[in-house]
């Protein structure tokens, strides 16, 4: 979801495809503990650009529903949100953009749409219990 | 026992990914131009569709349409009155398309890829969810009518700066609603400078051949 949900409410009158998202991760999770002989996962570090299209919260809340009945229930999800940074033509930098809503150099102000970081939606590690 | 931490360093949507560029293969090696069409609930994207693949048949360019719905199978029905192969895939309440809902599509309905000069893929009308997903289209094409308000490119800038070129809808609305023309473009710039902007109706037909050629040469182009 895209806008104002408060975290201890998504707006479950829409869809979200963050509960899709989490059901990624949690297979993703379970098959990498199941391949190290694990038993339980007790955390999980995501990093998530800021323009990934997913929102934390939503993602917080699918992620304890859909967890639930998998080796992954009960674990923490640590996200680790990563600001966006483009790369400028005009002056070769490349620098944390201060708002999505403007893409431009923040150094020279040139238009920029050049992404570098930012839509990361990346499992980075697990922590299991044997 | 001491917890352990695995590195696992892998994209959550990786499966999709993979798909999509499966599909994006197949589609170069058919040669046709698939563009991914996305915008809000009720901005247009049946109705340019019908008035698009009208004129690119009417021109003697093959095209089909996949269509992405919550719950019903209208679209299909109005689009196959164009004359185009169309297909609907209902979500059942899924927000968005996924690469796996339109290679199964594809294989059900036996469409002759190799016939097609261009396939649209219209998507559930949503402008969060539909934007990390690859469907392994050459374009995807955003759509906003002049009636849902000049700054939605800053309210939704994730899809809007994913897109590659976008589409005022309902352009013959423009004067009743004094939409505002030069804060529109002004919103769009500051998400994706640089972007491609055609302004159609549907209704009159306004601005649709330009849209039409635009494809068509891009097509031609790759």
């Amino acid at each position: 979801m895209g806008t104002s949900e408060s975290p201890q409410s998504p707006n479950l009158f829409h869809p979200m495809h963050e509960l899709s998202i989490a059901r990624n991760l949690i297979e993703m999770a379970e098959t990498a503990a199941r391949d190290a002989g694990a038993s339980r996962v007790t955390r999980l570090r995501l990093e998530l650009g800021q323009m990934s299209g997913v929102v934390s919260e939503a993602l917080l809340f699918c992620f304890d529903v859909a967890a639930q009945g998998t080796l992954v229930e009960g674990a923490q999800l640590d996200i680790e949100l990563l600001p966006v940074v483009v790369h400028c033509p005009a002056c070769g930098e490349d620098s944390p953009l201060p708002s999505i809503q403007r893409f431009r150099c923040p150094r020279c102000d040139a238009p920029t749409a050049e992404i570098v970081q930012g839509r990361e939606l990346v499992l980075a590690s697990i922590e299991i219990e044997d | 026992m001491a917890p352990r931490i695995v590195e696992i360093r892998r994209g959550v949507l990786e499966k999709n990914d993979r798909i999509a560029h499966e599909l994006r293969d197949r589609f170069h090696e058919a040669d046709v131009f698939v563009v991914n069409l996305v915008s809000s609930p009720g901005t247009g994207k049946t109705a340019l569709l019908e008035q698009t693949l009208e004129r690119l048949i009417n021109r003697g360019h093959p095209a089909a349409a996949l269509v992405g719905d919550l719950a019903t199978e209208n679209d299909a029905r109005r689009l196959a009155r164009s004359g185009a192969p169309a297909r609907q895939i209902v979500t059942d309440g899924m927000c968005h398309l996924e690469a796996y809902l339109v290679q199964n599509h594809l294989d059900d309905w036996g469409l002759d890829l190799e016939g097609l000069d261009f396939l649209f893929i219209e998507n559930v009308g949503n402008l969060v969810c539909p934007s990390g997903y690859d469907l392994g289209e050459d374009l995807r094409a955003v759509l906003l009518s002049v009636t849902e308000g000049e700054d939605k490119p800053e309210k939704y800038p994730t899809m809007f700066h994913s897109s590659d070129v976008a589409v005022f809808t309902k352009i013959d609305l423009a004067e009743p609603v004094e939409f505002d023309r030069d804060r529109a473009y002004e919103s769009l710039e500051s998400v994706r400078p640089g972007i491609t902007v055609f302004e159609t109706s549907a209704k009159t037909g306004a601005g649709v051949d330009e849209w039409v050629d635009w494809l068509v040469g891009r097509r031609e182009a790759q």
